[in-house]
């Protein structure tokens, strides 16, 4: 029982990662119809926005300390970061550890800047091109950006921690009268939680109670007769399109505690999240969330030694089990609206 | 009555005189071609197959720095670096054998059809007389193979797995590289001063060669010393987020975690793994522990502080106080400006290794070349005194224990030695089961 609870929590942190990307994905779909197989790529770029950040937090000038030397003998060199010295070590030192939250903030400009770029640059003179050739295009943007990112920051994993206050986890068993120990969960991975639920919370209300997400549904369902009314639905959609990667980009920043940036990240998660929104239904936001939720929980039972010593490496296959139980039970996926890449 | 000229037999002895004079040159020709791309002019071709790209991008850019540093040597240049402290003194630095050292470099991108493809075409395309580098045992265990088969000799570089001097060693390859069975070996004794005889062990082990080797090494030389072995958990290569793996081992009843991963694998498990705050658990009325078998600084590195306190195993490291490894410090911090990884210092050595060979055995045929590593034994090199075993080619050397830092220094200064293992601990009969199966077969000098 403690074990199967553990998975369901465990789950839902790799579940929130799924959902946000998927929503992005989705959201980009429903309104420009384009398969955008760099958005992993984006939520990749998210993460190393924290680790920007964290860089940029700790540059540093040197000074020559005579006392000490370095590994070749010479006298050694102290880094001294800047925001120390400018704001007092305290302030300083926590302004460095709180560099990935901080980045939040530093994440949404860019990721909604490196969007347009993509939309504006590269992705819009695709629209009218069959799903074959917008997948190979962003495919191969992905595979830029990944070896761009490879160049600047190398390819091994990037350490970025979250601040020291959510470090260590909370002991859920002792809760619900489990033995002490029993169900922990870091606290970081609950945040990660509760921040996923508040982004996916603020994407329906904007979509559901402002004037421009009215228009913006008002397109997706129809893109023709909204055209017709005179409403420039082009350059709303090229903003929802900056909105999805500021989602997914604000999900990397927020991932990479969990998982130390590297640069194929991006595409570890967006095969899974493409089988996300497949399973949820293309175009459905509400099924993008309920899938990645469910195939997060789903893969984290999978990985329970006692599953597997029933069935050896269903670990590795369960999602793509689901995905086609569901698909030829309900080929619209969970929740599929009818006419979606059905034409 | 005939008027011709031409008999039978003037015709006979005319075909036969022509067909010894056109046979002639290729009686000494074949003797010059005796292997594959000897070479002919002032120059030696070596081809160095290290991963350019993918996730072990950042290993192989270290190892090829290593090898243009010992390019640069072994033709005079530099201060010389390990030249001067290595105990075979028939490298005079103009090359080998007097040819100039020249290299080509192929992209192994951590995949073996890439690797045999990029070694192929060094061989092929390029004359290559040796190729060397790689940072997996999948790499390692493919690309001798192919050297093997083309001819010509194969210098390992990192890969740990049993394997690769094991059931799929050849005789045309050499690994410098220390490996699971040393690691097991090394670190046992350690394990057991500091966590006792009464523990239980949880295996995370990444699914292939060297994973498979490693768990079934380590698990065995902890068995021996009484530890019993809770779970092997297999675990897919890549797997990113390691936490539904790392959350059964809380209440499995074990108290120490080994985790039998490398690079971003290692990086994930070891986060995730403190994370979930097993290093502040408590089982059994005992610290709960991790232990990380194969330790590199390029992966500390990416793990930041949570290696800190944790143990594992290491073929070299720069902070050793010995002239040889010194000088070498020496000469590769002053080229790139930061100390050289374990992968750097041995393809540094198997690029020695091999030279020193070609100019004790006075030729580059690999068969030769064979003959000189075969039960070579060797000082200076950063390693204390170390053999090159005849039976597997397989190197005998001490193998360091190291520990996580507490208080870092800077970001070279991630792992101190806890002590180093002599050599005659880690070393094993060549029969041994762990290595069982396979031949050296003979060596090939190919063309």
């Amino acid at each position: 029982m403690d074990a199967i609870l553990l998975q369901i929590l465990n789950g839902l942190d790799k579940g929130s990662a799924y959902a946000l990307i998927a929503l992005g994905l989705t959201l980009i779909f429903g309104t420009l119809g384009v398969v955008n197989f760099a958005h992993g790529a984006i939520f990749m770029i998210g993460a190393f926005c924290a680790v920007t950040l964290s860089r940029l937090l700790s540059l540093s000038f040197e000074t020559v300390d005579p006392t000490k030397t370095d590994f070749l003998g010479n006298p050694a060199t102290i880094k001294t970061p800047y925001v120390e010295a400018w704001f007092g070590p305290e302030f300083g030192s926590a302004m460095i550890d709180w560099a990935v939250p901080l980045a939040i903030i530093f994440s949404i400009p860019v990721m909604i800047a490196v969007g347009f770029i993509m939309e504006r640059g590269l992705i819009k003179h695709f629209y009218k091109r069959p799903h074959a050739d917008q997948i190979l295009v962003t495919f191969g943007l992905a595979i830029v950006l990944q070896e761009v990112i490879k160049y600047f920051y190398g390819a091994n994993p990037i350490s970025t921690p979250a601040p020291e206050v959510f470090k260590g986890s909370f002991d859920f068993g002792v809760m619900f009268g489990f033995d002490p120990n029993a169900i922990i969960y870091p606290y970081w991975r609950m945040v990660y939680f509760l921040f996923a639920a508040v982004v996916i919370g603020a994407v329906f209300s904007f979509l559901r109670f402002t004037t421009f997400g009215m228009v913006v549904r008002a397109g997706m369902a129809d893109r023709e007769t909204v055209g017709l009314l005179g409403i420039d639905i082009d350059r709303r959609f090229t903003i929802m399109f900056g909105l999805a990667a500021a989602v997914a980009g604000m999900a990397g920043v927020m991932y990479a505690p969990i998982l130390s940036p590297n640069y194929h990240m991006g595409m570890d998660f967006l095969v899974l999240s493409f089988v996300v929104v497949v399973v949820g239904g293309m175009g459905s936001l509400p099924g993008a969330v309920a899938a990645g939720f469910l195939l997060g929980i789903l893969e984290s039972f999978a990985s329970m030694n006692e599953v597997k010593s029933i069935l050896p490496g269903i670990d590795q296959i369960v999602i793509y089990v689901v995905a086609i139980i569901i698909l030829l039970t309900r080929p619209r996926g969970l929740m599929g609206k009818r006419g979606v890449m059905e034409e | 009555m005939s008027n011709s000229l031409l008999t039978r037999r003037g015709l006979l002895k005319t075909s036969a005189v022509a067909g010894a004079g056109l046979a002639l040159p290729t009686i000494f020709t074949s003797g010059a071609r005796a292997f594959t791309n000897d070479p002919t002019g002032g120059t030696v071709t070596l081809g160095f197959n290290v991963p350019q790209s993918g996730a072990y991008a950042d290993e192989g850019a270290d190892e090829l720095r290593a090898y243009e540093l010992a390019v640069e040597h072994l033709n005079g240049g530099g201060d010389g670096g390990m030249l001067n402290t290595f105990s075979s003194k028939a490298l005079e630095g103009n090359g080998i054998l007097g040819k100039k050292v020249e290299y080509v470099t192929g992209d192994t991108q951590t995949k073996s059809d890439a690797a045999r493809a990029s070694a192929k075409s060094m061989i092929e395309k390029d004359g290559a007389v040796m190729i060397t580098g790689g940072s997996s045992s999948g790499v390692a265990i493919a690309v001798q193979g192919l050297c093997q088969e083309a001819g010509v000799i194969f210098m390992a570089g990192l890969t740990h797995s049993n394997d690769t001097t094991g059931k799929d060693k050849k005789a045309n390859g050499f690994r410098h590289f220390f490996n699971a069975y040393m690691s097991a070996a090394a670190l046992a004794p350690v394990l057991e001063k500091l966590y006792g005889k009464d523990r239980t062990a949880y295996h995370l082990t990444a699914d292939y060669s060297w994973g498979w080797t490693q768990e079934e090494s380590i698990a065995a030389a902890t068995e021996a010393m009484g530890w019993k072995t809770a779970e092997k958990v297999r675990t897919p290569l890549g797997a990113g987020d390691f936490s539904s793996y790392i959350a059964p081992v809380l209440n499995s009843g074990a108290d120490v975690l080994v985790l039998n991963h490398y690079g971003g694998d290692m990086v994930n498990s070891l986060t995730n793994a403190v994370q979930f705050g097993l290093r502040d658990k408590q089982v059994n009325g005992k610290n709960f522990e991790i232990v990380v078998p194969l330790y590199s600084r390029l992966m500390a590195r990416g793990a930041g502080k949570n290696v800190a306190g944790i143990h594992g195993s290491t073929n070299w490291h720069w902070s050793l106080q010995d002239d040889a490894s010194k000088a070498f410090v020496k000469s590769f911090g002053t080229k790139y400006g930061f100390p050289p990884s374990q992968a750097a210092h041995t393809v540094y050595c198997q690029t020695l290794l091999y030279a020193d060979a070609v100019a004790r055995g006075g030729s580059f045929n690999p068969c030769s070349v064979a003959e000189a590593l075969e039960g070579f034994e060797f000082d200076g090199l950063g390693n204390g005194p170390t053999l090159y075993r005849a039976d597997d080619h397989q190197c005998f050397k001490d193998v360091l224990v190291v520990r996580g830092k507490e208080n870092p220094t800077s970001e070279f200064d991630l792992l101190e030695v806890v002590e180093v293992t002599p050599a005659a601990q880690v070393t094993y009969d060549a029969d041994h089961p762990m290595f069982a199966g396979g031949a050296l077969g003979a060596c090939n000098p190919g063309a």
